[in-house]
């Protein structure tokens, strides 16, 4: 509690400072790169590949803004951060937005003065059994042992799922989520439960994968986003829409493959004119060049091109695409229209 | 009656036997195997039992060691190779060792933190080697931090070169003031001095003169410092700083002077109370909040006062006691022939007393080099962090026995070498009646 409130203070103090230097978009402008925190590590999301390049599905976002703003998707400078350090780093200003598996919730939103300009990743709390335990929901899990990250938010929705069911289970605490899996491996707990994107990634690495399954319930909401800070709201439309045009292209069909194609003249489709800037002047309105939404989507492709490359389910990870879909398939992704 | 011995006695011996081979059994392999590992029924059976034990963690671990994984792409490939056999994952090694050595740094720039290795090298051999090694090499040992920066770091040579000229400055004001007032007060106008001339004066005049005859190295942002250049970087400095200044507070922690007294025994006893990660976290977190927005106080820099500040109160502590470990004798015997404090301390004090805290000495700065680890929970890419961030990539998800068994031989090589040094260190300065 003393922790918290002390962080709080510091988040205080923190944007005191930051909103000395409000104006992102000029900044960003000014310094040439754009400096976007992302995690340290966090399979599919975020990673350093062999050539130390950074590559995943919250570093997409970051190159999408930074193409969409300064017209290079590799003027980014990738700030790793960890779960402690992420939110000074955001609030002092350090970076100028944070693509972190950032979990959207009032508190953050309302107390620590953030901005979520929207969700890129809609997950949620699961179970991984082992398929011999002959289990196929939640609900029959009554006195199964289960793994579980200690001072976690999963840890406490883990109780509370199980108070509401009426169902008793014995947890084995764990730190990590490495030491997690050698401990649901060694059987030392029935089930393992953390964000269901967390536990396809981590059956993906076991050595017979079809052995295990994850339960189809999904206890917890966990919609994650690209947040910047309160009080310079100019920058953050800036990543809002940047991040809608991409949810917008898969919708009307832009691709990164067809994106010069269809930005080259003014289409059939009004609405991809006005989202590739053929028509109308959103991009100033922005403080953007007109065609900054098709830099953004050139830069890795739309939304769903950047799904299927980094956790799709062509890659190992294999997720689908579920809540993620665009709402005309079933799914929560519904980008306000560009007009 | 010439030969009465002869009649009494049948046989003497007029010749010496020759010197014979001790029996094979107690010496060599076989002597000493008797000797040490089957002296009694219960070392005999403990020792049967040991090798047992030695033999099977063998078996056991060699086969995994032993695995032709090297050119594996990924822990899926890996597995193919291996076709349900135990193995390692070697693959991971091959595919990253570069990075795990040097971070982010771009690879056509791979000369660069290697030169300053070798010249670190260079640099520190008239200072452990004293006996091999010509002392005019100091000279490169003093030059060397400032070489240091420039080489890592890139940008103009001017820079380095202006901060050593503040020294250099800070001499020439005390030689100066020494010759009217007396030794503190020079000491303190040379600093002050010194201060004005890095804060206000160094860097106009360094791009000053950049810009005129540039000398620069590409820079590298220190963003791209990672794995074990920056736990290198950053322990080197932390070793390198503690010592000295550790050195002084220990001193003052033993002065008479009331005000230089507090001033130290509150800086030991706070930083000793804290723990790194702390100090890791303010410099981190804190400062970026309370320096005003737009500074650029560099991550590293910050993390390096830090963990030095950190070193230097535990090598204080550590010298202190070797200070308290000498006989009251040699501080009464330095003062009888006359030595002032700073030559008493030079000439008969501190020799003893670091000679006795070798041990101790090692042991922080070991400690210290592996506590660089720590930088790792504030985002620095560390090797441990970047174990992580390999591990999340797809191909590497998995991993874990390799990246850390890797990581682990190269930091034993590092703490290995300081200690077998303290070692030679003290056997070369040992002068006791043993």
């Amino acid at each position: 509690m003393k922790k918290s409130v002390f962080l709080g203070a510091l988040t205080v103090a923190g944007l005191a400072a930051g909103v000395a230097g409000a104006a992102t978009l000029d900044d960003v402008k000014a310094r040439g790169t754009l400096n976007c925190g992302v995690s340290t590590g966090l399979t599919g999301f975020s990673y350093p590949d062999a050539n130390g390049e950074w590559q995943g599905f919250d570093v997409g976002v970051c190159r999408a803004v930074a193409a969409a703003v300064l017209g290079d998707a590799s003027a980014v400078e990738f700030v790793p951060t960890t779960g402690k350090t992420r939110f000074t780093a955001l609030a002092s200003g350090e970076i100028d937005m944070l693509a972190r598996n950032t979990t959207w919730t009032f508190s953050r939103d309302v107390d620590l003065k953030f901005t979520f300009v929207g969700v890129n990743y809609y997950d949620g709390q699961g179970f991984m059994i082992p398929k011999e335990l002959g289990v196929s929901s939640a609900k029959e899990l009554d006195g199964a042992t289960v793994c579980i990250q200690t001072g976690t938010t999963t840890e406490l929705n883990l109780a509370d799922y199980f108070r509401v069911n009426n169902i008793s289970y014995e947890p084995v605490p764990i730190e990590t989520n490495a030491e997690a899996q050698q401990q649901f491996l060694a059987g030392a707990c029935d089930v393992y439960t953390t964000d269901a994107s967390g536990l396809a990634a981590t059956r993906a690495t076991f050595e017979n994968p079809g052995d295990y399954a994850v339960l189809p319930e999904i206890i917890s909401k966990e919609p994650l986003g690209p947040l910047v800070r309160h009080g310079d709201d100019e920058w953050g439309d800036v990543v809002r829409w940047t991040l809608n045009a991409l949810i917008a292209a898969e919708e009307y069909g832009v691709t990164s493959a067809n994106v010069a194609d269809l930005a080259s003249a003014p289409t059939d489709n009004p609405e991809v004119n006005r989202l590739l800037g053929t028509e109308g002047e959103l991009g100033a309105m922005l403080g953007l060049e007109a065609d900054f939404a098709v830099d953004a989507i050139a830069a890795g492709g739309n939304y769903g091109e950047l799904f299927e490359k980094n956790i799709g389910e062509n890659t190992p990870i294999g997720l689908a695409r579920g809540l993620n879909a665009q709402y005309t398939d079933g799914g929560l992704l519904y980008s306000p229209p560009f007009r | 009656m010439s030969n009465t011995h002869a009649d009494t006695v049948l046989y003497v011996r007029d010749t010496m036997l020759d010197q014979q081979e001790p029996p094979a059994s107690t010496v060599g392999p076989v002597g000493w195997a008797k000797d040490n590992l089957f002296s009694g029924w219960l070392n005999t059976a403990l020792t049967v039992l040991s090798s047992l034990f030695i033999a099977y963690l063998l078996y056991r671990l060699i086969p995994w060691f032993v695995s032709p994984t090297w050119d594996g792409t990924s822990l899926s490939n890996c597995r193919e190779i291996l076709d349900g056999h135990e193995g390692a994952c070697w693959g991971v090694i091959r595919d990253r060792w570069q990075q795990l050595l040097f971070g982010f740094y771009p690879p056509e720039l791979y000369w660069r933190p290697i030169l300053t290795l070798v010249l670190l090298l260079v640099a520190l051999a008239p200072v452990l080697y004293t006996d091999y090694v010509t002392p005019k090499l100091l000279y490169f040992s003093a030059a060397f931090p400032f070489l240091m920066p420039w080489l890592l770091w890139g940008g103009t040579v001017w820079m380095p070169l202006m901060a050593a000229a503040g020294f250099a400055i800070g001499f020439v004001v005390f030689t100066l003031v020494s010759r009217v007032l007396n030794a503190g007060i020079s000491i303190f106008a040379a600093a002050l001095v010194a201060v004005l001339w890095w804060v206000l004066l160094a860097a106009p005049v360094a791009h000053g003169i950049a810009s005129v005859l540039p000398l620069a190295l590409e820079p590298v942002a220190s963003r791209d410092f990672g794995g074990f250049m920056l736990s290198i970087t950053i322990g080197v400095t932390a070793i390198g700083c503690s010592l000295p200044i550790g050195i002084v507070l220990a001193l003052g922690r033993r002065s008479d002077l009331p005000l230089v007294k507090i001033l130290c025994v509150g800086f030991i006893e706070f930083i000793r109370g804290v723990p790194l990660i702390t100090l890791l976290f303010v410099a981190s977190v804190l400062l970026n909040i309370f320096l005003p927005p737009g500074t650029n106080f560099d991550i590293i820099l910050r993390v390096m006062i830090m963990v030095t500040l950190f070193a230097s109160a535990y090598m204080a502590e550590v010298i202190r006691g070797g200070l308290a470990a000498l006989p009251k004798g040699q501080y009464e015997a330095a003062d009888a022939l006359g030595l002032d404090y700073w030559k008493a301390q030079r000439l008969i004090i501190m020799p003893q007393a670091l000679k006795i805290s070798i041990p101790g000495i090692v042991s922080t700065f070991i400690g210290v080099f592996k506590d660089t680890t720590l930088v790792s929970i504030i985002g620095l890419i560390d090797p441990l962090g970047l174990a992580n961030g390999i591990r999340a990539d797809t191909a590497w998800n998995g991993i874990y026995w390799e990246l850390f068994i890797f990581i682990g031989a190269v930091f034993f090589i590092f703490c290995f070498s300081m200690s077998r040094y303290s070692m030679y260190l003290e056997r070369k300065l040992q002068t006791g009646h043993r």
